[in-house]
């Protein structure tokens, strides 16, 4: 957020136009028009049941993809918006963190795809007769790809605000306005921007998977690239499907130029240090708007409307986050938290039974009991297929992680092989394990792990490549090699990084499983045993006991192997294994 | 007792934590100052005397448990306009430039985009950062950057100006420049501020700049003294008066040792051990040997030769005392007959003399080594000691004191303890099993 003090606006407009403006300026005027021109056919009227024209003609493709973007840019605001408010909340007051926490962690465990059947349903009845309904649909599912990850950023920086800047703010009596925007947003920024891109990576593969919607066997084509897609695999048309890759891959370069790289590197001027950094990210694209003259102009716009919110929330009583000690005592404080503890723990034995009802009424017990050994399957393949990936990418990661040249080079290569949606290739897949009559349980599995294995990649370069040089150079000095020198230096190095890694790609194949063990090509399904399939044959049928019952035992197992196995690993490398 | 004139008044004032147990911890107890308009006054105490505390109360940062501070009659509650203050980290906004930095607290008073560019610009003319208004706090050096924590504080024309340790984390030639500038201004007038307010732990700092000197004891802080300092400016630090006057605030501080000694003798396992490693209280016994080979040890000249700050030595020379391994008479410290033994025995040596004496005189390593020989597999967790703890003191106090004795005993070989497990045990610690 940086405002040009006027008088350097005015030498910049009086300096008229130079070459950068000449380049600046029509794109982005040809941006916002498209951005009107496709939020204006989001609102074209519709009716369940009514088929909305797809067409596999490429020419088509650039309409779709600005469509697919455009679900995806909104879904992105929303998350933000949400991260503001759910984490400063959770962040200002003590009692609301104690609920907000944890249920934000149960959220980021819930397969998102299994809800996109009961959300659309409630999105068009709530604006009916308009594509609204289904478009809001397809964003509230991007929306939960993207936000709880932005928002535990957000909530974790807030409290690591160093004590002398809150002083600083309360010594100066910032007003909660300006103190938001001036010490916690910046100060959160380099967090946020990073798990906003990476929210963004992960949510190619939702919005591919959301904008075709089967629902109670009615399926739901809205424009855009899944759709696409969707059509081309029911017409079993490869040409068609290696367009749309083709058009994912320049979809995704754009955004990794026009917008990631320009995000990283202006985030980085809100990197917490008072040293400045020898190896700075570099974009192209914000070195030429940060030299376009006009480019300040168009600044002061936001300039003005922050001096007009100051006047607007000067009264906004402050609450800064020092001033959290609550003026009661401690042992009243405990009887209010007890109190809070009981109240929800009624509320959750209510829930639970509320959901057991619903659920009960049309499952009988024993078919609980099947999908629980379901989810244990499924649970099986992504433990299996976690191992796997992590044999394979820990040492090419080690290795390229030690040669500094290479690191840099690859990582922006992993990243954006980690945002390409995986989806995509599974009519390849299909194709392939139908006519060489494979085994569908076993080669349908790796399809789960396609799109994610790349965060354990990427987090191990980044892991080995911050091994400190002394260190290295101490083992070299006392001959370590081979094995010793894996065992007493590399693994427990990486070994935090990787858990992060590993962490993210368990969920990532968690929630992928639901659209990785059903495949269709044509006609043809193939169908893998587990708790995914069970999912979504159930939203196809439109069965909603079922759907929940699905839901709730997979979050079940994810919420279970987070706890017992990722956070007790990231704890231990917490405490034991950081380099400081 | 109502000071019309006066600018702050601090009555009474006492500061006190809860701790996790019964217990509180008292940082102030019965605190008054009153700042007349035109002086400067510097807070000079130990670390941990709750000086800063005293500091943040004044500005309204934290509430005062008991007393009340008054700002030209009116009661501060919370900061106030009038009042700014200076951070020894200097507390910048790295995200905002020297300029957005220095606007900041005018931005907070509403005061309207020209007329903000236009003070802060003025004031960073006149605090000597011309020039570096669109630079980024990173870009500078330690002296330009609190010279951007001055700016930001003098731009609201403060009346009243606090300063915590302004000047402690520069390098000696950077503080000094900095400080003669801020004094060149607060003589010739440029600035409207009315008093200042400076807390330190620096004597000459203190005496080359205040007008009043207030004097804090530690455990708990109270005002235990206030010198006038009547010399004119520019003074030098070499002239006799100066240096008459550091040996006489010196000996005013050092009498705090003294009394705490008298309090050694009764302490419980809850005592507040300071942070002392091993290798210090050896370098300081080392020092005092060598000194006293030519005559008596005194307590300025041991700090000077071991270049430490008095802030630093105290904590060491209380450790000594409670271990019985110095004394200190005045200002004077000399061995004593177990202090002399540690200097001259070899390092086995060392280890037993330093077991025996901390079994004997600190209370919590004797109790930690009898809980763990009690039991049959001779080990215990630590958790069961910091519950225990924190019976006299707050969680994050504990965990400290637990890791001081804990850094003690292994020295001595009294007990070991194996860090990923959180075990206590007599065990040999060469045996301790690796994991």
């Amino acid at each position: 957020m940086r405002f040009q003090p006027p008088g350097q606006i005015a030498r910049a407009l009086l300096g008229g136009p130079n070459l950068w403006d000449l380049v600046v300026f029509p794109l982005v005027l040809a941006a916002l028009f498209l951005v009107a021109w496709g939020s204006h056919q989001m609102t074209a009227p519709y009716q369940l049941g009514e088929v909305i024209p797809i067409s596999l003609d490429p020419a088509n493709l650039p309409h779709y993809a600005l469509r697919t973007t455009l679900r995806m840019a909104l879904a992105m605001g929303l998350s933000l918006v949400f991260t503001f408010i759910y984490a400063s909340l959770a962040a200002k007051y003590r009692r609301a963190e104690m609920i907000m926490i944890p249920a934000l962690d149960i959220l980021q465990s819930v397969p998102i795809l299994g809800f996109l059947s009961l959300t659309v349903m409630g999105f068009i009845q709530l604006f009916p007769g308009s594509m609204l309904g289904p478009e809001a649909a397809a964003i509230f599912a991007i929306f939960t790809s993207q936000a709880w990850n932005m928002t535990f950023s957000f909530y974790h920086s807030l409290r690591m605000i160093p004590n002398d800047l809150r002083l600083a703010a309360d010594a100066f009596q910032l007003s909660a306005w300006q103190r938001f925007w001036k010490l916690e947003v910046p100060f959160a920024m380099p967090g946020l921007v990073w798990n906003a891109m990476m929210s963004m990576s992960g949510g190619w593969f939702f919005v591919v998977a959301s904008e075709a919607i089967t629902v109670s066997n009615q399926t739901i084509l809205l424009p855009g690239i899944g759709s696409y897609i969707a059509l081309a695999i029911q017409q079993k048309d490869l040409t068609a499907i290696g367009y749309a890759i083709l058009t994912m891959l320049v979809v995704i370069v754009l955004y990794d130029q026009l917008i990631f790289r320009p995000l990283v590197a202006w985030s980085e001027k809100f990197k917490f240090e008072l040293t400045g950094a020898q190896d700075v990210p570099k974009s192209f694209v914000l070195s030429l708007v940060q030299r376009a003259r006009w480019l300040p102009w168009l600044l002061s716009l936001p300039a003005a409307a922050w001096e007009f919110s100051l006047r607007l929330f000067r009264r906004l009583p402050a609450v800064p986050l020092s001033a959290l000690a609550v003026r009661v005592t401690r042992r009243k404080r405990r009887l209010i938290d007890r109190l809070t503890l009981i109240a929800m723990g009624v509320a959750a034995i209510f829930a639970a039974l509320t959901l057991a009802r619903f659920v009960l009424g049309a499952v009988a017990l024993s078919e609980v009991g099947h999908v629980m050994l379901l989810g244990l399957i499924t649970g099986l393949r992504v433990l299996v297929l976690i191992g796997l990936a992590t044999l394979v990418w820990v040492p090419v990661g080690v290795w390229i992680g030690m040669r500094p040249v290479l690191a840099a080079r690859v990582q922006p290569i992993v990243l954006f092989l980690s945002a390409f949606p995986a989806n995509l290739l599974f009519p390849l897949a299909v194709v392939i394990i139908a006519r060489h009559h494979l085994n569908v349980e076993i080669w349908l599995s790796p399809l789960m792990i396609l799109g994610t294995q790349w965060y354990i990649l990427f987090n191990v370069i980044v892991g080995a490549a911050s091994i400190p040089t002394d260190l290295k150079e101490a083992a070299a000095n006392l001959g370590m090699r081979k094995w010793l020198l894996w065992r007493r230096l590399i693994l427990p190095a990486v070994f935090p990084a990787y858990v992060t890694g590993g962490l993210t790609a368990s969920g990532g194949a968690w929630n992928a499983s639901v659209v990785t063990e059903v495949v269709n090509w044509g006609t043809t399904t193939l169908t893998a045993t587990g708790i995914g399939a069970y999912i979504a044959q159930q939203t196809t049928a439109g069965d909603h006991p079922r759907i929940a019952l699905g839901i709730a035992v997979m979050s079940l197992y994810v919420v279970v192997l987070n706890r017992t196995l990722w956070t007790r690993l990231y704890r231990y490398a917490q405490a034991h294994l950081a380099l400081e | 007792m109502q000071n019309t004139d006066a600018l702050i008044e601090v009555r009474a004032v006492a500061k006190t934590f809860a701790a996790e147990g019964k217990g509180t911890l008292t940082v102030l107890e019965d605190i008054n100052i009153v700042i007349q308009p035109g002086e400067i006054v510097a807070v000079l105490g130990k670390s941990g005397c709750g000086k800063s505390t005293l500091l943040r109360i004044i500005g309204g940062l934290t509430q005062a448990t008991q007393g009340e501070v008054r700002y030209r009659g009116q009661r501060v509650s919370r900061p106030q306009p009038g009042i700014s203050m200076v951070f020894q980290s200097f507390a910048l906004f790295p995200w905002l430039n020297v300029q957005q930095n220095v606007e900041l607290g005018l931005e907070a008073q509403g005061v309207a985009p020209a007329e903000r560019q236009r003070r802060a610009s003025d004031v960073i003319e006149m605090i000597g950062l011309g020039g570096f208004e669109s630079a980024y706090p990173k870009e500078l050096s330690g002296g330009m950057r609190q010279r951007v924590g001055f700016a930001r504080a003098l731009v609201v024309n403060p009346d009243v100006l606090l300063m915590d340790e302004a000047f402690s984390a520069l390098d000696v030639p950077t503080s000094e420049t900095l400080r003669g500038d801020l004094l060149d201004l607060w003589l010739e007038r440029q600035i409207s501020t009315q008093a200042i307010l400076m807390v330190s732990h620096n004597i000459e700092e203190a005496l080359l700049m205040a007008d009043r000197i207030v004097l804090l004891d530690a455990n708990p802080g109270r005002v235990k003294a206030e010198l006038p300092v009547t010399m004119k400016h520019p003074r030098d630090r070499d002239a006799l008066v100066f240096r008459q006057m550091v040996e006489r605030v010196y000996t005013a501080m050092t009498t705090a040792v003294v009394g705490a000694v008298a309090k050694l003798d009764a302490i419980g396992i809850g005592h507040r051990l300071p942070s002392v490693f091993v290798a210090q209280m050896e370098g300081v016994l080392d020092q005092i040997e060598q000194i006293e080979e030519a005559g008596s040890a005194e307590l300025p000249e041991l700090a000077e030769a071991l270049h430490f700050e008095i802030d630093d030595l105290f904590p060491i020379v209380d450790v000594l005392e409670l271990l019985d391994f110095a004394h200190v008479t005045g200002r004077a410290i000399t061995l004593t007959r177990h202090g002399r033994a540690f200097v001259e025995a070899d390092i086995l040596r060392r280890k037993e003399i330093f077991g025996e004496h901390l079994l004997k005189r600190v209370p919590l390593a004797a109790h930690i080594r009898r809980v763990l020989d009690e039991r049959p597999s001779q080990r215990a967790p630590e958790q069961r000691f910091l519950r225990e703890l924190e019976d006299y003191l707050n969680e994050e106090e504990a965990e400290r004191v637990l890791s001081v004795i804990i850094d003690w005993g292994r020295y001595a070989e009294l007990f070991a303890y194996d860090y990923n497990a959180g075990i206590l045990s007599t065990e040999d610690p060469g045996e301790e099993v690796e994991s």
